[in-house]
Formats: structure tokens, C-alpha cells, sequence
């Protein structure tokens, strides 16, 4: 009976192999694009977990200078006094054809634990001999080199360990060393570090390299567009699954009748699409993969650039992540079928099989899906209203785009009941009652259609609006023709004396870390000069506020810190070390910064802290091109330690570029993932409508018109859902830009709306509904007759 | 008296080669204005077939077919569309309504497709056949025999000049059956319109103007 049973429901396939190839392309896809954004999520984490266990799993404190650099003495006088750490040399540097950043570790007192141990051990007295290691990615981009590296996947991509002494020699810091590492166990009834060391300070563990805590924003916005992206590529599936079932209707009645128990029916059925789900799934793994290792370059290159994090940029197999994908298949897979399974179980076994009984059912389920749409759209209201937190945040995001997608069936019928109402002709009439009529089967994929609309009208708006402030905010920022960063103090205070002359203006950096309201974050010191009183942009500001900043009555803090702390201009104080509260004077825009930032005149910051060295020099100069060539000619800077102004700016924009690359390409691939959607309702329904059409075709309406009309309805239908997407899509724009930006990046910025982007969306959009409703109208129009015909044919 | 319907020399085979069927061979047939004919013959000898032939949807190999003067051989795809909105009126046994037009819509479709609408007539139509207080339901919602009657009605609605009726009164009880036949008839004699009438009862066939037999491709007035 089984054998019997399940040749009969998978005859169904076999007479329609399109259906199922849609079927399981849109499962593979779903798989392919939730499973590539986790892979590359995974990739990178295993990367950030790479750079933290280097030096002893992230969980060693570091005593570090205000002044930048801490004398090696220092260190000798600490083990002197019993305190177990080790020191270490970090810089960046050229090297070969690429900068790195040169690590410079001493073995023999360095914390246990730490990748570095085990990967020194073996070859001690090579490494202390000149040995370093590399990852394999960052040898590649030396090319030949004169130290001899090693590869090692332990060592983060960017970065080359090696000993101390080389290190020092390497980054001309003969005798200084960046930072010192503390065992995080110590010996008991040390002298304090207060008294034996007051100029050090002690950065706690998770002050350090917390790449994940910083990066997971980053992250979340990839998991969600792959969610995104894989509900999509579930409508399909459940459409599919939908429709096979619709059609199967007559067969389930027929076996049932025969005597097949409804409980194995369903059992083969569950099996049917479980068997569909695991070669989707493996399809879709691979097409993940795939995806992943294209994309990965990119967002290596955005996570290096943005926070410093380093992502090497190929990908690994990993077959945790595998399962998880083949997991999170087979659930989507029963998730988008249990309505079927559910229907099945419910089927009386002599149900009606009319297309408008079934149409009725639908337009039950419509009102009911308006119910949850509704309870949704109230839930999103009441989380704008509470905000606060990124999962919030997303969770509106969510909760209002599935309320939009769910009301739009609701919608559309309502607009063609009004097509209805004012058609005049007969035909027309029943062009917007048919159209109603077939709402139901076409939903599904038209609110997957609308969904990738909106997500491309939201993700581009804010990626547009994002981009047009970020380059109005880059001119302002970055005013000054050239930047010079000195390797030494010394060289920093002699490049001092020389720019004096040369440059028309010379406005030094001095930077310190330091804890802002309760967050990592730097002091920037800034001189009063008609540059900036002229071009830094300020959100907000109390009134004279360059001269009270120049006066050192006040701080100006980035928007990052200014929303995260809720410190108002004019009213609220931030705490800085060594001066207490500082009222807040203003708040600047600073895009792209992870961390709290506050400014305050360089007067006041050198009176507070004298030893801190200049680490850059920005440069007015109506000549810029001259003065970098007097620079290098003077100092023999290498060329990666003077930027000139069009340099940097191309540098911040490809950064950002390619962070916007990656969801571009989230973007196309949805949408494509509702193309095929729409292709496939279409070609399932063309094959369904025969018997709908035939009465027309005799009654005298021709097969090229019934095509036309096939056509208008297809393009009408999509029109009305772009129509719709187009607010949705603002609204997830605001959405992103108010409150996920906030909450992720610690910026909002202004919605500014792109009408000529809608347009070519429009345009692309309706390429993509022709694309999928041509072939079955085409069909239609060429072999309806025969078709139609078969309809009367068989009538007995 | 003019000729609704003429047929010379009709031949139509299904398939080729050794599976071939000849439906049709070298049948002739003419049904004037205003009369009525019954089509007999054994399930499968091809009725249907030529029906279809007569309203233009199905092609045939040889032969000629005059429908209200117009020879449907030379007409194109957009001609008979033409013809089917205009002359003929087609009554199938099943799959005869529009699926998302209410009662109300289809019965006056095609008279309004064939711009000859009279909201009176179809009231009338409604009112005769018995399906007057039916009109806002949908036709999933009607049995085979109330949809039948609104077929009929949409049909007679339009005023076509040749009605082909595909054993339209399968579905019906006998009464109703006979109910809707005098009603077809006397409308036809009113409107003189021609009638070719499918059907398996002998009785039903006894009651047209004439009548034919199919049997091996050939037309017979049967005896
Ligand atoms: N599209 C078709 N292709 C092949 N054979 C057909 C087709 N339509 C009808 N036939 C065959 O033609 C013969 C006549 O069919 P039909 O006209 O439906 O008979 P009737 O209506 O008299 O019962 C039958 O043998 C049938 O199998
Ligand atoms: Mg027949």
C-alpha cells in the first residue's frame, strides 16, 4: 500500500517538474543565503576568538603610559618588585607590499595560556633568534620578504608576532615597549601598583581587544538579512507546497477512498517533503558556501576597516555550521508545510474541489492574517513607543514588516474590488473580479515580492542617506590638505619645529584613552583654529561655543557618547580623569567610530596631561603636493605615514562602500528570491486557470486577448505591491536609521528619500514580474486553444 | 429560407498513423433559420466534436463549414472569436461559467460582450428558468442543474443566431428538463434562432424540427 501510495502522490512531480524544481530552488536558496551569512558570521568570529587568545585568552589586564610608551625599565622595576608581567611592542609599520601590525612578545615571562605559548614553545631559541609567525593570508600579502616568517593560522591576518627585541628594532622603539601584560593571578603582599608605578594605568581585560562586543551590531544586521532573506525564500516554499497540495486535492480524496488511513497519507506527505528538504539542503549548503567565500573579501575588508578587527578573507569548511543549516532547513521545511499537513488532516474525505470554495477558504485566511497583522502592527507601536536595545529594535523591525506583509493581500483585495466597482465593460469587470478571485494563490508570493521591495526601498534609502551624509560630514572632517603621523616622539617634536615653517597651519593631535561615562573611549585635544571654527560639524552646541572650548570651560563629545550617556549640551557635565566634570558644550557627528570620544582645547589638555606625545599632525597648505614632497625629503617618512586629503577620503569611502556592497548583494538576491517566487505562483496558477479561462475563450474572447489580459494582471498586481512596498520600505528605512543605527553604531542620521532610485527599482522590478509572467502567458497565447479545448474534451 | 449552419464534405481524423481515429467522414449537414435539429449517436462517435468544429474551436482536415454565411475555413483566430461572441451561443455540460462572475455577471456576460444587452430580457430569462432569486450567488455555489440553467440563460440572452447545446439537459431532471428545452424552443422560434441540440433522448429528439444520426463519420437521417 505504502510502495503504491506514494508512487501515486509523487506522480505528481514527475507530470510537474517545474513546480518541484521551484520548489526546491526556492528551499536551496533560502538555505544558501540564511547559512552563507551565518558562515561568514561564524568566520569572523573565529577570528576575533584568534586575535584574543594570542595573549593569554583576552583575560590579562595591560598597565599602560598616558604618555603612549612606557620605558623598558619600567618593566626590569616591576619583576624586581614581584609582579608577574610581561612586556610587549605593538606597531604598525610597512611591510613588503602591505602594513602590518608587528607584535613584539617576550617568551619567557609571557602569560601562560596564550596561543603565543604554544606556538613559541617548540622553536625557542629560533624565535628568540628572529623568528616570527604570520597568518598564511598576511605572508601572501608581504610577498618576498627579508625576515624569516613563518605561517600560522593562530596568528591573526595583519598581524606578525615575533620577539620583543626584533619588534623594537623594527619600529625604531629601541628601549620603550607599548604596554605590559599582568598574569591575571599575582603573587600575595605585593607593594601596590598605585604607589610602586602611579603614571601606569591599568586597563581592565574587557577594555582591550573586545572585537566581538564591538563588532556584534555588525553581525546582527547580517543574521537579520539573512533571516530576512530565508522567510523569503520560505513563502516560496510554502506557496509551492500550497499549491502542490491544492492540486493533489482530487488524488488525496481518490487514495482516501480507496482505503489509505489519512494518518499514513500524512506520514508519506511529512516524508515527501522532508525527502525535498534534505536535497534542498544540500544544495543549498554548497550554494552557501559559495556565497560566503564571495563575500567574505568584503566584509573582511569592512570588519578590518571599520573596527580593526581582524577577518582573513577565505573561507573555512565548518561542519558545525553545516548542520545548522540542514537544521534550520528541515525546520523552515515543516514550518512552511504544517498549513498542508494541517489541511490534509482537516480535508473531509468528499470536499468540494472548486476553484471558488477554495478561493473562499483563502479569503478566511485573509481576514484572519489581517487579525495577526494588526495585533503585529499594535506590538510595533508599543516598541517604538518603549525603544531602547538592538533585539528591540529589531524585534519592531520585524513585527512591523510582518504586519505590512500580511495586511497587503488585504489591501490589494480592496483595491480590485474598487477596479471592480468602477470597471464599465464586461470584460473588464471580470478582469478585476478574476484577479480577486486567484488573490488568494498569487498572495504569498506577492508578499514575498513586497517584502524584497521594501527591504531594497529601506536598505537603499538608508544606505543612500547614509552615504550623502557621510561624504557631506568627510569634507567638513577632513578640511586639512595633509596628515603626517611621526613613528617617535622625538621625531614628532622635530617635525613640530620644521612644519612651522613650511605648512600654512599645523594643528597637532594629542589623544589619551580614557573611560567616558562609563566606556571606553579617547581625549582628543584640539587647538583653537579658524579650520575648525569654520568646518567641524556640531549636531548641537551651546552659543560661543569655540571660544568657551578654547577657554577650556567645557567638552565637546561625539554623538555616539551623547546618545549612549544622554548628555545634553548646556545642561549636562561628563566626568574626565584628572578634571572632574566638564560641562558638555556641543555634540559632533562621528561616523563610523565605534567608541566614545570627547574633545576639549588643546590648552587645557596639555596643562592636564604634558607628557602625552602628538600622534599626527593635520596640515593646511595651499600646496599640498610640495609640502609632502619637502616632508619626505626632510624626514624620509614612508609614504603610508603621510595621507593626503583626497587619499583619506577614498580610503574612509571604500570602507564604507563595501560594507554596503554586502547587503547590496543581500538586496539583489532577495529579490531575485521573490522573482522566482512570482514565476513560480504564475506558472502553477496558468496551469490551474485553464478550466477558469475556457468558458471565455468560447464565449469569444481570443487567446491572444486572454494572454494580454494574463499579462496586465500579472504587471497590475506587482504594480500595486511596489506601491504598497514603497511606504513599508520608508518606514523600514526610519526604522534603520532612528532606531537600529542608534542602537548599533550610536548615530542617526537624517531620512532622505531617493526618487530616482524608486524608479529604477520600479524598472527592475517590473523587468523581473515580465520575466516571470511572460512564459506562462506566451504559453497561453500559443497553445491555449488546445489547452482550452481539452477542458470541453474531457468534460464527461 | 437562409441556412444558419452548413456542412459539406467534413472530415476530421484525431492522431496519425496507426492510432488514428476518423471522427468525421465526408458528413454533410445544413440546419436552416429558425429550426430546430437533435444530434444523436453513440458515446464517442464524435458529436462533440462537431460542435466544437461549428463554434470554431476545434480545426478540421477537409471540408466546408458555413456558419450564418461566414466560411469559418477562412476565418482567423480573431474571426471566430468574432463569430462565437456575435452569432453562435455554445451550451456545454459542464464548465460553462465564468468561475468569478455571480449569476447576475455571467448571465448578461456575453449578451454584453456582444453589445446586444437588455437587463429586462435577462430578468425575464432569470424568471423563466427558474433561477431569478439565485442571482448573487456564484456559480460553486450552484447545483449542476442550476448551473446548466444559467448557461442557457446566458446564452439565450445574447440572441445568437445558432445555439450548439452539448447535450444541455444531462444534468436535469425530466420535468426540468423538458421545462428548459419548450423554453429554448420557443424562444428560438421568437427570435428565429437555429438549433443544434446534442442529446441521448429519443424523446427530446422527437420533439425538434428534425433530426440526425452519427455513426462511423457519416450523418444519417435516421428511419
Ligand atoms: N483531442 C483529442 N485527441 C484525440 N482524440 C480525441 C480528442 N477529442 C476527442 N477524441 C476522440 O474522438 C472521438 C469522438 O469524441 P467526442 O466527439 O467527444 O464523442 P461524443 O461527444 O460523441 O461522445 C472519441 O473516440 C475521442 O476519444
Ligand atoms: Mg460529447
Amino acid at each position: 500500500m505504502t510502495r503504491a501510495a506514494l508512487q501515486a502522490l509523487l506522480s505528481h512531480w514527475v507530470r510537474s517538474p517545474f513546480q518541484l524544481a521551484m520548489l526546491l530552488a526556492g528551499l536551496a536558496l533560502a538555505t544558501a543565503l540564511w547559512s552563507g551569512v551565518q558562515a561568514l558570521n561564524t568566520e569572523a568570529r573565529t577570528a576575533y576568538a584568534t586575535a584574543e587568545s594570542l595573549l593569554g585568552g583576552g583575560n590579562a589586564a595591560r598597565l599602560t603610559a598616558p604618555a603612549g610608551q612606557i620605558p623598558e625599565s619600567e618593566f626590569a622595576r616591576l619583576r624586581r618588585a614581584g609582579w608577574d608581567v610581561s612586556p610587549v611592542v605593538e606597531g604598525r609599520m610597512a611591510m613588503g607590499q602591505t602594513r602590518v601590525t608587528v607584535l613584539g612578545i617576550e617568551p619567557l615571562t609571557a602569560p601562560a595560556g596564550g596561543t603565543s605559548e604554544e606556538l613559541v614553545a617548540p622553536d625557542v631559541t629560533d624565535f628568540l633568534a628572529g623568528l616570527g609567525f604570520a597568518h598564511p593570508q598576511t605572508l601572501d600579502e608581504i610577498g618576498p620578504r627579508a625576515l624569516d616568517l613563518r605561517p600560522s593560522q593562530a596568528v591573526p591576518v595583519g598581524t606578525v608576532l615575533m620577539d620583543i627585541a626584533q619588534a623594537q628594532a623594527l619600529l625604531d622603539k629601541v628601549g620603550f615597549i607599548t604596554h605590559l601584560t599582568l598574569a591575571p593571578v599575582q603573587r600575595d603582599g605585593l607593594t601596590p601598583l598605585a604607589t610602586l608605578a602611579p603614571d601606569l594605568r591599568l586597563t581592565p581585560p574587557e577594555d582591550g581587544a573586545d572585537l566581538a562586543g564591538l563588532t556584534d551590531s555588525f553581525h546582527l544586521n547580517l543574521t537579520a538579512f539573512g533571516l530576512l532573506a530565508f522567510a523569503v525564500g520560505l513563502f516560496i516554499v510554502h506557496s509551492a507546497v500550497g499549491l502542490a497540495f491544492e492540486q493533489r486535492r482530487t488524488m488525496f480524496r481518490t487514495l482516501r477512498a480507496l482505503g489509505v488511513p489519512l494518518r499514513h497519507l500524512a506520514l508519506l506527505l511529512a516524508a515527501e517533503l522532508a525527502l525535498f528538504a534534505v536535497l534542498a539542503g544540500v544544495a543549498g549548503l554548497a550554494l552557501g558556501y559559495l556565497m560566503a567565500a564571495s563575500l567574505l573579501p568584503d566584509v573582511a575588508a569592512t570588519l578590518r576597516g571599520l573596527y580593526g578587527a581582524p577577518v582573513p578573507g577565505a573561507l573555512q569548511f565548518n561542519p558545525a555550521w553545516a548542520a545548522a543549516g540542514m537544521a534550520m532547513t528541515l525546520a523552515g521545511t515543516a514550518l512552511a508545510g504544517a498549513q498542508a499537513l494541517w489541511q490534509l488532516w482537516r480535508l473531509p474525505v468528499l470536499a468540494p474541489a472548486q476553484p471558488r470554495a477554495w478561493a473562499h477558504a483563502g479569503m478566511r485566511s485573509l481576514r484572519l492574517q489581517g487579525g495577526v497583522a494588526v495585533v503585529l502592527a499594535i506590538t510595533a507601536v508599543i516598541l517604538a513607543q518603549t525603544g531602547g536595545g538592538l533585539v528591540t529594535g529589531f524585534a519592531l523591525l520585524a513585527a512591523a514588516l510582518l504586519a505590512a506583509a500580511l495586511i497587503m493581500p488585504l489591501v490589494l483585495a480592496g483595491a480590485l474590488a474598487l477596479g471592480q466597482a468602477l470597471a464599465r465593460g464586461p470584460v473588464a469587470q471580470w478582469f478585476w473580479a478574476d484577479s480577486r478571485q486567484n488573490l488568494p494563490r498569487l498572495s504569498l508570493a506577492l508578499m514575498a515580492l513586497l517584502l524584497a521591495l521594501a527591504t531594497n526601498i529601506g536598505v537603499g534609502t538608508m544606505v543612500s542617506s547614509f552615504r550623502t551624509t557621510f561624504i557631506g560630514w568627510l569634507d567638513l572632517r577632513l578640511v586639512a590638505e595633509v596628515t603626517v603621523t611621526p613613528r617617535t616622539p622625538s621625531e614628532a617634536s622635530a617635525l613640530q619645529d620644521f612644519l612651522q615653517d613650511h605648512a600654512d597651519a599645523v594643528l597637532p593631535t594629542q589623544r589619551m584613552d580614557a573611560r567616558l561615562a562609563g566606556q571606553p573611549g579617547q581625549i582628543y585635544a584640539m587647538k583653537d583654529h579658524a579650520t575648525f571654527r569654520d568646518s567641524w560639524p556640531l549636531l548641537d552646541a551651546v552659543p560661543q561655543v569655540w571660544d568657551r572650548l578654547a577657554a577650556g570651560e567645557g567638552v565637546l563629545i561625539n554623538e555616539q557618547l551623547f546618545r549612549r550617556a544622554g548628555l545634553r549640551p548646556g545642561t549636562a557635565m561628563l566626568d574626565l580623569p584628572e578634571l572632574g566634570g566638564v560641562p558638555v558644550l556641543g555634540v559632533y557627528p562621528d561616523y563610523g567610530n565605534p567608541r566614545a570620544q570627547a574633545i576639549i582645547g588643546q590648552d587645557l589638555f596639555r596643562a592636564t596631561w604634558p607628557e602625552t606625545p602628538i600622534s599626527q599632525f593635520a596640515l593646511r597648505s595651499e600646496t599640498p603636493q610640495a609640502l609632502i614632497a619637502v616632508i619626505q625629503d626632510e624626514f624620509g617618512l614612508p609614504s603610508g605615514q603621510i595621507t593626503d586629503q583626497a587619499q583619506a577620503k577614498a580610503l574612509s569611502m571604500s570602507i564604507f562602500e563595501r560594507t554596503f556592497m554586502i547587503t547590496g548583494a543581500l538586496n539583489v538576491l532577495t529579490l531575485s528570491i521573490a522573482g522566482i517566487a512570482l514565476f513560480a505562483a504564475l506558472v502553477t496558477l496558468s496551469g490551474m486557470r485553464l478550466v477558469q479561462l475556457a468558458p471565455l475563450w468560447a464565449l469569444g474572447l481570443t487567446t491572444r486577448r486572454l494572454a494580454a489580459l494574463e499579462l496586465a494582471r500579472a504587471l497590475v498586481l506587482a504594480g500595486l505591491t511596489l506601491l504598497f512596498a514603497l511606504p513599508v520600505g520608508l518606514m523600514l528605512a526610519q526604522i534603520l536609521l532612528a532606531v537600529i543605527n542608534v542602537q548599533a553604531f550610536g548615530w542617526r542620521l537624517p531620512l532622505q528619500l531617493f526618487p530616482a532610485d524608486w524608479a529604477r527599482l520600479a524598472l527592475w522590478a517590473g523587468l523581473a514580474v515580465l520575466a516571470a509572467a511572460v512564459p506562462p502567458a506566451y504559453r497561453l497565447w500559443r497553445y491555449g486553444p488546445n489547452q482550452l479545448l481539452r477542458v470541453f474534451a474531457h468534460e464527461k | 429560407m437562409t441556412s444558419a449552419l452548413t456542412i459539406e464534405r467534413l472530415c476530421k481524423t484525431f492522431g496519425k498513423g496507426p492510432d488514428a481515429v476518423q471522427v468525421l467522414d465526408n458528413a454533410n449537414l445544413e440546419v436552416p433559420q429558425g429550426q430546430s435539429l437533435a444530434l444523436t449517436g453513440e458515446s464517442g462517435s464524435g458529436k462533440s466534436t462537431l460542435l466544437h468544429i461549428c463554434a470554431g474551436l476545434e480545426p478540421f482536415d477537409s471540408g466546408k463549414v458555413v456558419l450564418a454565411g461566414h466560411d469559418i475555413a477562412d476565418a482567423d483566430d480573431h474571426a471566430r472569436a468574432t463569430l462565437r461572441r456575435g452569432t453562435v451561443g455554445l451550451v456545454f455540460q459542464q464548465f460553462n461559467l465564468v468561475p468569478s462572475l455571480s449569476v447576475a455577471a455571467n448571465l448578461s456576460f456575453q449578451a454584453r460582450l456582444s453589445g446586444r444587452h437588455d437587463p429586462d430580457f435577462v430578468a425575464e430569462l432569470a424568471q423563466r428558468l427558474g433561477i431569478a432569486q439565485l442571482m448573487s450567488r456564484y456559480p460553486e455555489q450552484l447545483s449542476g442543474g442550476q448551473q446548466q440553467r444559467v448557461a442557457i440563460g446566458r446564452c439565450l440572452a445574447a440572441r445568437p443566431r445558432l445555439v450548439l447545446a452539448d447535450e444541455p439537459t444531462g444534468n436535469l431532471d425530466e420535468a426540468t428538463g423538458d421545462a428548459v428545452l419548450d423554453l429554448m424552443m420557443e424562444l428560438a422560434a421568437q427570435a428565429g434562432t437555429a438549433l443544434l441540440l446534442v442529446t441521448h433522448s429519443t424523446r427530446l429528439a422527437s420533439r425538434c424540427n428534425a433530426r440526425v444520426h452519427l455513426r462511423a463519420g457519416k450523418l444519417q437521417v435516421p428511419v
